[in-house]
């Protein structure tokens, strides 16, 4: 991953200003907004790289840029042809949010298998057009995954940076209970609620514990996630299994345990 | 005068989500005049069945980037009418609290860096921050002390998380309200800042008449936002459950979206909207700032619909500042009341930055979902869009505009509405 142009050096480090790209597909474009959300550094931040695309804040577009964030998943056939445009002007494609990583809360649809009903549901006889949600990268090759719905803006902000000085980008390994406790928090367990701090991957600082709020699992599982363990807890304190799979399938990150806990033809699956 | 024109404008820029323009005059007649919404369906209704009541707030709130908090609120109401919970004073003062800065953030959003471009004559704010510092800094003052409140009070800015079904799952620090209390009532050097900015503005003269709906206030001096009975200008009055007699939602061919319509082929919502039916129930300062800038209830121009934007902000302020001194004033109770799910219907109508935003889901016994529809502010103001581009096409050729102008007005007038197009298809 190196980018081209120049910010000159910091501290004798090589910096660059790379041309960046923000885009949209099947989303709430939340995450792009999240980055003008940080008001006290935006402009520091914005100061790092130069914006060639940012349709949403710009009238100005080009086809020319380094890195290209991209939010949303795919969920209709335009957007894959559109996303492979992407992969051939970008060096760096990063993945922007919980969509684009894991299909987000867009996937929630392909728990109902025919696409038909849901359809119907929505537009009734009206023709409309749609696609099973997919992660992008089940269209193209990504080389960087930033997590959470919404991302992080401080992470978002040293990932950039990283790239900016050319150093390696890593996430955590461990999981959100670990930032959780860290914080100092009641657990939520002890309050009768359910929480995947357990197995979702931490680098939230446990943004929504920290908010009395159990984790919904938006970043995906951690690498040392201990399922196993998470479902003995949920059966200690007594809290239903549907509540804990609503957490496990709303964003994507957690298709296979879903898929095994359900098993195949269970509940939440063509349920009309 | 000129004759013929071709505009055709694909994704257009500095709105949420994506829409194209299309204007075609042949021999100063128009003979084209689109407004299509080409967004993806993300089917949020159909996601919903199913699930268990304390979804809905947490997955509808992402339908929207900008207005997650007007959908989690509007959820949670749907939720609580359900089950007929009645919120404490506190929780539902909170709440309107946590919708004010939700109002302000989105608001300054759009007038400073979706619409002010245009006035200024720069393609985005990135330029205004090396010409016009200081209204940058204004900006970025209203928009974090905004989202500083929204962290607060609701948790987080996006995508909200101590908003839940029965109140909230913390509450804010007392301590910290206060502060807030006394940046708020510093940021009106800022809005009176951005009202004297706006009256530099040249807005463009145009003015189509058509039928405006909102919520109406709940008595002298309350400006609506959280719940009431629906109106629209032409003298339409429903209560909220009856909230599909003023959507009548129907599908064309040129949009992704549902389009709705009133009394006539379109209908607007939004600040504009609001303010026109609920003109005297703005804070005084609010009112006063409404007339200096000329806008006066009925008004038609859509592009007034920044002004009205910036009136809000005013208004929100000073309400805010009211709602903490109320809020101080006693100790906190419970945070959380107790939720009993029950089948039935809950239906919940809301004014968030863009317009009247209605949730409505149908539970079993259990508290689960079986049915959900959800009809978006957009959605409602897209056929107004149409419309108005249908004849400002042909004012510009009356006005003698030349291609460049007349697209920029096109423009200008669809980013005055402040779309919110993905929110709108869902």
């Amino acid at each position: 991953m190196s980018i081209q142009g120049s910010l000159g050096t910091f501290l004798g480090v090589e910096m660059a200003k790379p041309k960046v790209g923000f885009f949209e597909l099947s989303s709430c474009e939340g995450c792009q907004l999240q980055l003008l959300n940080n008001e006290a550094t935006l402009l520091e931040f914005l100061s790092l790289l130069e914006v060639v695309y940012f349709r949403e804040g710009m009238t100005e577009k080009s086809n020319d840029y380094d890195i290209a964030f991209v939010e949303g998943s795919i969920t209709r056939d335009d957007e894959i042809e559109r996303l492979k445009e992407i992969r051939h002007n970008a060096k760096i494609v990063v993945a922007l949010g919980s969509c684009a990583c894991f299909g987000g809360v867009n996937q929630l649809k392909n728990r109902f298998h025919d696409l038909e009903w849901v359809k119907k549901e929505v537009y009734g006889d009206y023709p409309i057009s749609t696609r099973k949600a997919a992660p992008i990268a089940d269209f193209i090759d990504i080389d960087l995954e930033i997590y959470g719905c919404p991302v992080k803006k401080e992470e978002v902000e040293r990932i950039v940076s990283r790239l900016v000085l050319g150093k390696a980008v890593t996430h955590p390994q461990y999981p959100v209970c670990m930032e959780c406790k860290a914080n100092e928090n009641i657990c939520l367990f002890e309050l009768g609620e359910p929480c995947l701090g357990p197995v979702t991957r931490a680098g939230c600082d446990s943004w929504c514990p920290s908010n009395r709020l159990g984790c919904w699992g938006c970043r995906g599982p951690a690498p040392a996630a201990n399922f196993k363990q998470l479902k003995e807890i949920v059966k200690r304190y007594n809290i239903p299994v549907e509540r804990l799979l609503d957490r496990l399938e709303c964003f994507g990150g957690f298709q296979n345990i879903v898929t095994d806990m359900r098993g195949s033809g269970g509940k939440g699956e063509n349920e009309t | 005068m000129k004759l013929n024109c071709d505009i055709d404008i694909k994704h257009l820029t500095r709105v949420e989500g994506h829409g194209n323009i299309r204007i075609r005059i042949e021999n100063g007649k128009v003979a084209e005049a689109q407004w299509e919404v080409v967004e993806t369906p993300r089917f949020f209704e159909a996601m919903l069945v199913g699930k268990h009541y304390e979804n809905a707030p947490y997955i509808c709130g992402r339908i929207c980037g900008i207005c997650s908090i007007g959908h989690t609120l509007a959820s949670i109401r749907a939720v609580e009418n359900g089950f007929a919970i009645t919120p404490s004073e506190q929780t539902a003062k909170l709440r309107l609290l946590l919708k004010h800065m939700e109002t302000l953030q989105s608001h300054i959003l759009h007038i400073y860096f979706l619409a002010a471009p245009d006035f200024l004559g720069v393609g985005s704010v990135l330029p205004l921050t090396e010409s016009h510092p200081e209204v940058v800094q204004q900006a970025l003052r209203l928009k974090l002390l905004a989202n500083d409140m929204c962290d607060e009070v609701g948790g987080r800015r996006l995508h909200p998380t101590r908003t839940v079904v029965g109140g909230f799952t913390m509450l804010p620090d007392r301590y910290r309200l206060n502060q807030f209390r006394q940046r708020l009532r510093a940021s009106l050097a800022d809005l009176l800042a951005s009202a004297k900015l706006f009256s530099t503005f040249d807005l463009p003269s145009f003015s189509r008449e058509t039928e405006f709906v909102s919520l109406k206030g709940e008595g002298e001096g309350i400006y609506p936002f959280i719940g009431g009975d629906l109106v629209s200008s032409d003298g339409v009055v429903k209560a909220e459950y009856d909230y599909l007699a003023m959507t009548n939602e129907y599908m064309a061919e040129y949009s992704t979206s549902k389009l709705s319509k009133l009394s006539r082929k379109s209908m607007a919502v939004g600040a504009l909207a609001r303010l026109n039916n609920n003109f005297n129930e703005l804070h005084p300062q609010a009112k006063e700032i409404s007339e200096d800038l000329g806008l006066l209830a009925v008004n038609h121009n859509p592009y007034m619909n920044n002004v009205a934007q910036l009136v809000e902000c005013v208004h929100v302020v000073l309400d805010s500042i009211v709602l903490i001194d109320e809020l101080l004033s006693s100790d906190w109770q419970e945070e959380r009341q107790p939720v009993i799910p029950q089948a039935g219907k809950g239906i919940a109508a809301v004014e968030v930055p863009r317009g009247i935003l209605y949730h409505c889901l149908e539970f079993d016994d259990e508290g689960s979902i079986q049915r959900a529809d959800c009809v978006i502010p957009t959605s409602q103001n897209h056929a107004n869009i149409m419309y108005d581009i249908e004849d400002l096409a042909r004012w510009c050729v009356a006005q003698g505009k030349n291609d460049r102008e007349t697209e920029l007005l096109a423009q200008m007038l669809v980013r005055a509405y402040d779309p919110c197009i993905s929110c709108s298809v869902h």
